[in-house]
């Protein structure tokens, strides 16, 4: 190849070339890059919004996108800020924490938005709050992860309107251990998720007294989950709580269910996914009893449940929304709350509204923790219906529901705050 | 923690046979290519997604497993026939990585284009009414399918066996994978021996597709955790080694089953582990020839 | 190569000569006007660096002939030493970058031990798996790494150069400290392409043989060389580390190892332009692609293929070609 060809022929370059290029570019630099165009009087709120549209979770992501769309209809629907309206900016994190840190600096730095909301995945929601943090933008988190909680990550800009694995496996775990029996098996996948669901388990746990028989902690892409069962079923648990997600969770329940471990134990989840128990079917979920932050079943109990799902139907042609993606409406839907009460897309006068905000949009009652900003919620007990229903929605059956009062979480000095 | 007792030891055993069959099937159709063409395919976890999703379509419209496992492989085999002539053939004499990297584009075009066709999400797949029970085996239920898929396996070997090495193509394919420039002289149209060779090692992915989907549902990632294992299968086994790719398909169930039990976080790193040492000690793999790796 | 190419080579030289001169000259007049034709700076920072990242790998792949797959366990690594460096020991940023440095060199050194023993495709294999191990320990080693949540918190507000204070949350400082810091590297590489470890190179992957008769040390050259490649890729997942502030388990995935692979031959391996050509191009394939279908990876993954069977040169390789071949009309 030619270039490589002359290269030896010829010298270095010197230091005034190189002192020179390094000039030219601070020149050019000093510039600046592109100038942002002016907006016009009346500039939208923009409100990035980075969810993983490629990948196993797209369709999870879709429905986040679809629900938070929902809410800035709304908001501008009622008159907007004064007239002012909002849009989201969706981004594809491609379920990579590198990709969603980039399109968030992209957010911030170029389409210089007001607000971020978003994620779905642990380190995807600790990577943009890191980098939220840092450029002092409010960002609404809305999948699960204890570690959002804590100093070393929480800032006051971040809030976190989903879940965490403390609450739901406090709810999931006072209503399965008194019933189902105490003694344990933990399966759990070796990463936060996993470690964070199991360690809100035995912390209630306690309460019951549960004995945990063993903590099996399986690697990442773990395809085959019979390698485990032998030893599972030697130990006789009364229970098996398994804690894995999204895929990992209908492999493990589809080969849990053919080597008959259902037989000899009640199988408990921290969360049972609406959309994965859609696409894998009744026979590999049947009889698992596990937790969910929402499930469109509410709405016969819950006149907000009813409006939001009614809303949705209206909105995308009959279907109803997921658990996950809910979090998304809801996670916008306070956001722009806050901005109209605040009269303003001020980063600090709507954090302060939100701090104070208490609201019921479409679960119950709910509001944001003064010292970490975490949604106080209520959680679902649901079990997997057995026989396919005449409608192919209705998959799960709600066994209990434990209201924000009756869910407790990691008090504040627990956490580390005074 | 539950003793190691000799019926949990053997039902791991067990386990760790199902798990590495699919692993020897994979491993058996990458050697294959690999002896005879000297191509890495990366395209080879693709191949064994898109027999799985081969299936899950027949099973869709007939409900027949067995059907499936018959038209699986034939379609893959195609695909194959066509993936050579076509777009690997006019990389030989480019240099050895250009097959390499061709299928690894490749597989990125098959996995989305899975994904355009039958979506993200996976899909559920029911093992064959007949094989939907459980047998008690020390105790324990162990799913017949499963026992199914390791008799399946060692049919398939032994079929492939006899296939290489009693038949005339056997014959060719034996001679050409120790020197190609023997079939030239022979008058054998080589090309057309390497292209049936690489469809016959896609048709065996797409058959191990289809074994594993009722174990564990069809998605569109499920190749890729699966191509890399089975690389290091044929690296531990030794590149191009039939046999070598037998042994250590099992050899690396096996240890998987078994570090699972022991360990089981380090159930995936154990696979590596093995690989290095074999590498320490016998760098060409097991049954590795030397020569061929220059 | 021929000897009629390498008249062609003669008689086309004289245009690009500037370009060839002054190679690094020329990248970094690229990295001045990259900000203003990226359609956002982020991207333009990621151009920059991956493109230092392939830089690396081409010394390798391109210049050597070694073809690698595990790539990522370089990136990765020097990322998660700069990472800890900072976040671990509070150490401040330039220590992070010369940490992460030295990281991708010891990993490509205890890799390359072993690796560099075998060729060929076996080689791109054994990498692979290499990189794979260690992308399973460091999700073990969660009290380093953090595991699957990332490792957060390395961040950098402000930077002091020769006592002037640089605000690092501004986009417009950072993107050109990285890019001095990017160019530094490429006048590094470009002397050692210079040096008579450069001539090396290129005899042993023009003819291993014969390079070993002239009296090189053939294996030590391989070692050293991915040795000099990790040190490139560490320092391009250093600086990654301290673009996105956080350091996540998927810079060691088998997918950055073949992303940096697909980049690399695009752009054209073996030329010095090449990978920041590739990283340029993949990205902006990337960002508009992913704009109006999430099946980017298609396209991708197809317009790969395409050169792989049709432009094995890559981009920049053809731009050479076209251009001499029109020199050589030119003149004859």
């Amino acid at each position: 190849m030619p270039e490589r060809r002359s290269q030896r022929s010829i010298g270095g370059l010197t230091r005034r070339q190189v002192l020179g290029a390094a000039l030219g570019a601070a020149a050019l630099g000093a510039v600046g890059f592109r100038p942002r165009t002016a907006g016009a009087a009346q500039p939208p709120i923009r409100i990035g919004f980075c969810v993983p549209l490629t990948g196993p979770y797209g369709s999870e992501a879709q429905d986040q996108v679809r629900c938070a769309q929902l809410a800035v209809r709304e908001f501008n629907a009622s008159g907007g800020l004064n007239g002012r309206k909002a849009e989201l900016l969706v981004r594809d994190s491609k379920l990579s924490p590198d990709e969603a840190a980039t399109r968030t600096l992209e957010l911030i730095e170029n389409e210089h938005v007001d607000f971020v909301a978003g994620s779905l995945s642990a380190s995807v929601q600790l990577a943009v709050n890191n980098i939220t943090k840092q450029h002092r933008i409010l960002y609404n988190s809305i999948s699960q992860s204890d570690a959002i909680n804590e100093p070393k990550d929480f800032s006051r800009y971040t809030f976190h309107e989903a879940l965490n694995p403390t609450m739901t496996t406090d709810a999931v775990g006072r209503y399965a251990f008194p019933r189902f029996g105490k003694r344990v098996v933990f399966l759990l996948p070796d990463y936060a998720y996993g470690h964070e669901m199991t360690r809100g388990f035995k912390r209630v746990g306690k309460e019951f007294g549960i004995e945990v028989l063993s903590e099996i902690r399986h690697p990442l892409g773990t395809t085959d989950f019979s390698v485990f069962f032998p030893r599972i079923r030697a130990l006789k648990p009364d229970v098996l709580v398994c804690c894995n997600f999204g895929r990992d969770q209908q492999i493990t329940l589809k080969q849990a269910t053919d080597f008959g471990l259902k037989r000899a134990m009640k199988i408990v989840y921290p969360i049972l996914l609406y959309t994965a128990r859609l696409a894998v079917g009744p026979r590999a979920y049947q009889g698992v009893v596990g937790g969910t932050s929402y499930y469109w079943g509410l709405e016969k109990t819950v006149p907000a449940a009813k409006q939001f799902n009614d809303r949705y139907r209206a909105a995308y042609g009959g279907r109803v929304p997921s658990d996950y993606g809910a979090f998304g409406y809801a996670g916008v839907r306070t956001i722009l709350a806050s901005v109209r009460q605040a009269g303003s897309v001020e980063t600090d006068a709507v954090i302060r509204r939100m701090e104070a905000l208490h609201y019921d949009f479409y679960k119950g009652p709910e509001y944001y923790r003064a010292c970490d900003h975490q949604a106080v919620q209520s959680v679902l007990i649901v079990e997997s219906k057995p026989a396919p229903a005449d409608n192919q929605f209705d998959v799960f059956k709600i066994l209990e529901v434990y209201g924000p009062n009756r869910v407790h979480l990691r008090s504040c000095r627990e956490l580390g705050y005074s | 923690m539950a003793a190691l007792t000799p019926e949990l030891l053997a039902l791991q055993l067990l386990v760790g046979l199902a798990l590495g069959a699919i692993y020897v099937l994979l491993a058996f159709g990458l050697s294959l290519i690999f002896g005879m063409l000297t191509v890495v395919n990366f395209a080879h976890g693709a191949f064994y997604m898109l027999g799985a999703y081969v299936a899950f379509a027949v099973a869709g419209l007939t409900g027949n497993f067995w059907l499936c496992l018959a038209c699986a492989p034939v379609v893959l085999g195609l695909i194959g026939y066509g993936v050579e002539r076509f777009l690997v053939s006019p990389l030989y004499g480019r240099g050895i990585d250009y097959p390499l990297l061709l299928t690894f584009g490749l597989s990125y075009v098959l996995v989305e284009a899975v994904r355009i066709i039958f979506g993200k999400q996976g899909y559920p797949f029911d093992s064959p009414a007949a094989l939907a029970g459980s047998v008690e085996i020390l105790g324990n239920y162990f799913p017949l399918y499963r026992l199914f898929v390791v008799a399946a396996t060692g049919t398939i070997v032994l079929a492939l066996w006899l296939f290489v090495e009693w038949t005339n193509f056997g014959l060719i394919i034996r001679a050409g994978a120790r020197d190609p420039e023997i079939l030239r002289v022979l008058g054998i149209d080589v090309g057309r021996v390497w292209r049936l060779v690489f469809a016959l090692g896609t048709a065996i992915a797409a058959m191990a597709g289809v074994l594993a989907a009722p174990l564990q549902g069809v998605t569109p990632e499920m190749g890729d955790s699966m191509l890399i294992e089975s690389f290091v299968v044929t690296v531990v086994g030794g590149m191009g080694s039939l046999g070598g790719a037998v042994l250590a398909g099992l050899l690396v169930g096996l240890v998987v089953s078994l570090t699972s039990v022991v360990a089981p976080e380090l159930a995936k790193l154990s696979i590596y582990a093995l690989m290095a040492a074999v590498l320490l000690i016998r760098p060409q793999g097991l049954f590795g020839r030397a020569g061929l790796l220059g | 190569m021929d000897l009629i190419g390498a008249t062609a080579v003669a008689r086309g030289w004289r245009l690009w000569e500037p370009i060839a001169r002054h190679r690094a000259l020329a990248v970094m007049l690229f990295i001045a006007v990259l900000p203003w034709v990226t359609p956002y700076q982020a991207l333009a920072t990621n151009i920059l660096i991956y493109g230092l990242f392939a830089a690396g790998f081409n010394l390798l792949y391109g210049y050597l002939g070694l073809l690698s797959f595990g790539h990522a366990a370089l990136f990765g690594g020097g990322a998660y030493a700069c990472g800890i460096a900072i976040v671990r020991f509070g150490l401040p940023w330039y220590a992070g970058l010369a940490l992460g440095t030295l990281g991708g060199m010891a990993i490509s050194l205890l890799i390359g031990a072993l690796a560099t023993r075998t060729r060929g495709i076996y080689f791109a294999m054994i990498t692979l798996a290499f990189a794979q191990s260690l992308y399973y320990l460091a999700y073990q080693a969660q009290g380093w790494t953090g595991g699957e949540n990332g490792l957060r918190g390395v961040n950098v507000r402000r930077v002091e150069l020769f006592f002037l204070p640089l605000d690092f949350t501004d986009p417009v400082a950072r993107y050109w400290l990285m890019a001095a810091l990017v160019g530094l590297a490429l006048l590094a590489l470009s002397r050692i392409l210079n040096s008579p470890l450069g001539a090396v190179i290129e005899a042993v992957r023009e003819n291993e043989a014969r390079a070993r008769a002239c009296g090189y040390d053939v294996a030590a050259t391989r070692l050293m060389t991915f040795v000099l490649s990790g040190g490139f890729a560490g320092l391009a997942g250093a600086l990654q580390a301290l673009e996105l502030s956080t350091v996540s388990i998927e810079t060691l995935d088998y997918a950055t190892s073949g992303l940096v692979v697909m980049m690399t031959l695009l752009g054209g391996a073996g030329t010095f332009f090449g990978p920041f050509v590739g990283a340029a191009v993949f990205a902006l394939i990337q960002d508009v692609f992913s704009l109006w279908t999430v099946h980017w990876q298609l396209l991708a993954g197809a317009i790969f293929m395409l050169f792989v069977l049709f432009l094995p040169r890559g981009i920049w390789g053809y731009l050479l070609e076209w251009s001499e071949q029109r020199q050589a009309t030119q003149s004859s």
